[in-house]
């Protein structure tokens, strides 16, 4: 069949519905594990591996599926995340107000950057979208209130009035897991869907489509939002994993490291993004330990993967797939 | 002049305040040359490989590094320039040849995969050969003292020189580009890439050349600039940023376009930063118009880039076709 | 003609110096086929261009059943019933068969702001896209990717979409290009099976194709109209042979196409 599915449109256990569903199991495991071996820091990486794959997944879907490579991705990491510490520090600290806010105020900023941005192509447009995520990362510098430069530590977590104490790492590692899990489902619909088939068709020939009758700017508007609302969710977990926000969260490096993530894991698996946050964040972990210049490596490694690996781990292991 | 009707005290602040004007605008034109020698690689090698480089940055800073080390052996500026302007050339050149070429013809995201890869590789190298420290570069005595090019206004010798020599380049580029058989096959190449390789050009060695001269005019700037801003790693990011708003300005493939949004970049980014704050004094408090006003200057060449996109989305002066 | 389907009535456009399209003014009547001829050059590119909305023509008007669409967005136009197919078979190519006809039927299906249901197993959908493939001959091939497809079968799929938008005109831009005599001889008996249905502009070179099928016959000759009229009185018009002057075979019937 064609078509994305991951282990959701699974009739048969293929390599990739056992490699997957095994990724997944792991996973969940992971916080038993770190628990008795007494390694809080690996709960810890890979809490961080999954708000990011969470980020990530949010870009594929505009990226990967659309067409629309974002270099601006990371201002909604951030724009999440300071909605929860701007709140948290005027004295809002219920999650019921701050995460909404997050992504809202996300959904909001996508809304003008798409509407700008999305009538130019190419590499404009890859410009066009770093240049809105620089003028947000500008602005939150000069938010000397809110620690300028320097950032602003977030004393507590956002409340949810004793329904889960974020506090509580292991709950807060499940909880971002399974907004992750409910995130790859959503997409997953998603792109099959009616819209998703515009939104897919509208990367293949966006000329087609328009002789066809179809509006495409609309649909591609309302997908750029879906995808700047999902990521400002990945920024208030983020806020809260890190109890710290600051102007770094939207650096345009970081909007690359996401490009990479789900470029590396394959732009038409639906759990490219977490296997590229995956590997690329335990990479980065991994090669630290093993030499005092990481980069060394990886930067080399990144490069053979552009170079010969088309299609990113998932079609390295399981074969090319069309999108 | 604006000044001729005032007297005294009133005399004195307006010529100060217009002294200072042509000073930032000097400044400003110095900024955009420097960025013209980025943005002019950027866009060559766009325009005619169609490669998006995130690793050019890389080559600015090894300009500047290897500047900084070659005129601590000879003790000399100028021949340490010399050297690493040819050492920054060369490794561009062998860069193409090992790595560059194998992403041509390959998706856009393909190449930034890589080249953020590189990226990465080249600020951990020049860390592993030269520390995390950074470097300085000094100049020639005589260059660090001030010309008085106006009555009442002195300017940096060496800035001077940075816009001279600069402007020069640009000509010879200019030259180049549109006198010489090579310059044909670069202005053929940048407006329509499969017809170059159909007249039977070599085209792998047009490339390599193309790179090298690109990665030449990068290390350039960084080592132009090295002994007035800085030597350290990652030096390269952000000025590569507003190269890239440069060459989006400007028009992918054009150097003269490059020319003009450098110009224009460089001038509304030191105008903007010295008088922003001072415009929004007038409106708001010293503490408010300070921060609101670093944020919005930074954020001015992004502004100008993202309305010259909506009014004209292929940049000012794009070379045709692709 | 009040109830020309499709009016074009002083169409000009220029491209620096050069008039691409000059005073063009012809009708389509309903149920009509109407075929363009001229040779290299002649402008019915830009024609085309204009009649879909990718080029916005300097001066003129367009009219389509009554409406004046000259400034109409590409994608209104086809909502209109103003469907056309591509020159060089311009489909979706990471889709199969059937769902690049699928999104022709999706395309006019209403608005597709639909994010949950499986868009592959719709069967208002697949239905008409299934029938619209059958229709082309080309039902066995549903599932095949694009990319598997013959060139034939291509073209063959490049109207089969035309079609499933329900199109009230039709505007086929050179069907016949690299066809084979096989291939065109099904286009011709498609395309005369269409005749009454759908009304048809259509441009073409192969001039058996347009002698067998066309009730009218422009001519088109550096952007201007040299000549409108049946197959006889285009091929008796003394300013027609002239144009097509170094090409003499080539209104005889019978004659390859030029």
């Amino acid at each position: 069949m064609t078509g994305p599915g991951g282990i959701f449109a699974a009739r048969v256990i293929t390599p990739r519905v056992a490699v997957n569903a095994a990724v997944l199991v792991g996973l969940a495991l992971v916080p038993v594990y770190a628990g008795l071996a007494g390694d809080p820091f690996l709960l810890t990486l890979i809490t961080r591996v999954i708000i990011l794959a969470l980020a990530a997944l949010s870009l594929n879907l505009i990226m990967g599926f659309g067409g629309m490579v974002s270099f601006g991705h990371a201002a909604y990491l951030g724009i999440g995340g300071y909605a929860v510490g701007i709140l948290a520090k005027e004295g809002i600290g219920s999650g019921f107000v701050q995460w909404p806010v997050a992504v809202a105020a996300s959904a909001l900023y996508a809304l003008v950057v798409g509407a700008l941005s999305l009538r130019t192509r190419g590499v404009y447009f890859i410009m066009i979208t770093l240049a809105f995520a620089q003028m947000i990362y500008y602005v939150a510098i000069g938010l000397d209130r809110y620690g300028g430069d320097d950032g602003l530590t977030i004393r507590t977590p956002s409340q949810f009035g004793g329904l889960i104490d974020l506090n509580n790492k292991m709950l807060f590692y499940y909880l971002c897991f399974a907004l992750l899990l409910a995130a790859i489902y959503l997409v997953w619909r998603i792109v099959n869907s009616r819209f998703g088939m515009v939104i897919r068709g509208a990367r293949s020939n966006e000329r087609r489509m328009r002789a066809i009758g179809f509006p495409t700017f609309r649909y591609k508007l309302v997908c750029f939002v879906i995808a700047g609302a999902m990521c400002g969710l990945a920024g208030a977990l983020l806020a809260n994993h890190t109890s710290f926000i600051s102007p770094a969260m939207m650096h345009w490096t970081r909007s690359g490291d996401l490009i990479v993530m789900a470029v590396l894991g394959g732009m038409h698996a639906m759990f490219g993004p977490l296997i590229g946050a995956l590997v690329f964040l335990l990479l980065e972990e991994g090669l630290s330990h093993v030499t005092d210049y990481p980069d060394l490596i990886l930067g080399p490694l990144l490069l053979l993967v552009a170079i010969y690996v088309h299609g990113g781990i998932d079609a390295l292991l399981f074969g090319a797939r069309r999108g | 002049m604006l000044c001729a009707g005032m007297t005294g005290d009133a005399a004195n602040r307006c010529t100060g305040s217009m002294l200072y004007l042509i000073e930032q605008l000097l400044n400003g034109i110095q900024l955009g040359m420097l960025l013209f020698l980025l943005a002019a690689g950027l866009t060559l090698i766009f325009g005619i490989m169609d490669l998006v480089n995130l690793a050019h940055g890389s080559l600015y800073m090894i300009g500047a590094y290897f500047a900084a080390t070659f005129a601590e052996w000879t003790g000399s500026f100028v021949l340490g320039a010399i050297f690493a302007l040819a050492a920054t050339a060369a490794v561009g050149m062998a860069l193409e040849v090992i790595a560059i070429r194998r992403l041509y013809g390959r998706d856009h995201l393909d190449h930034v995969l890589g080249t953020f890869g590189l990226l990465l590789f080249f600020n951990e190298l020049v860390r592993l050969i030269w520390g995390p420290a950074g470097l300085t570069l000094s100049l020639p005595s005589e260059m660090l003292n001030a010309v008085q090019i106006l009555p009442g206004l002195y300017y940096p010798l060496y800035r001077l020189v940075i816009i001279g020599v600069t402007l020069a380049v640009a000509l010879a580029l200019y030259i180049l580009v549109m006198r010489t058989r090579l310059g044909m096959l670069i202005r053929a190449g940048a407006s329509n890439r499969e017809m170059v390789g159909a007249l039977g050009v070599n085209i792998k060695l047009l490339y390599t050349l193309v790179f090298g001269l690109g990665a030449a005019l990068a290390g350039f700037a960084g080592l132009m600039q090295a002994p007035i801003l800085t030597v350290q790693i990652g030096m390269g990011e952000n000025i590569l940023i507003a190269a890239f708003v440069v060459v989006t300005i400007g028009g992918i493939g054009s150097i003269r376009g490059a020319f003009i949004a450098a110009l224009l970049v460089g001038l509304v980014d030191t105008v903007g930063r010295t008088f922003v704050p001072d415009l929004l004094h007038v409106f708001l408090s010293e503490s408010a118009s300070s921060s609101l006003g670093r944020a919005l200057s930074s954020m001015m060449i992004y502004m100008v880039m993202a309305l010259v996109l909506i009014v004209r989305p292929e940049g000012l002066f794009p070379a045709t076709g692709k | 003609m009040a109830d020309a389907l499709l009016q074009i009535e002083g169409l000009t456009k220029r491209f620096g110096g050069v008039v691409a399209s000059d005073a063009i003014s012809l009708s389509v009547s309903p149920g009509e086929l109407h075929a363009i001829i001229g040779p290299n050059g002649a402008g019915k590119t830009t024609l085309i261009g204009q009649l879909t909305g990718e080029i916005v023509p300097d001066n003129g008007r367009i009219r389509f059943a009554g409406r004046d669409i000259t400034a109409l967005p590409v994608y209104r136009r086809s909502r209109l019933g103003l469907a056309r197919s591509f020159q060089i078979a311009s489909l979706f190519a990471d889709f199969t068969a059937l769902g690049n006809v699928a999104l022709a039927v999706q395309a006019h299906a209403g608005h597709s702001f639909r994010f949950w249901r499986d868009a592959r197993r719709d069967a208002a959908l697949r239905d008409p896209a299934g029938a619209a493939l059958e229709r082309a001959g080309l039902a066995g091939r549903a599932d095949m990717p694009v990319a598997d497809l013959s060139h034939g079968e291509r073209r063959q799929l490049e109207i089969a979409m035309a079609l499933a938008t329900e199109p009230r005109l039709l505007l086929l831009d050179e069907p016949m290009a690299g066809m084979g005599l096989e291939e065109s001889a099904r286009l011709v008996a498609t395309l005369r099976q269409l005749k009454g249905d759908v009304t048809v502009l259509l441009i073409e070179h192969d001039m058996d194709a347009v002698f067998a099928l066309a009730d009218r016959i422009s001519v088109l000759v550096y952007g201007r109209v040299i000549a409108s009229g049946d197959a006889a009185a285009i091929k008796a018009d003394a300013a027609v042979r002239d144009a097509y002057l170094g090409e003499q075979d080539v209104l005889q019937p019978g004659a390859a196409d030029g």
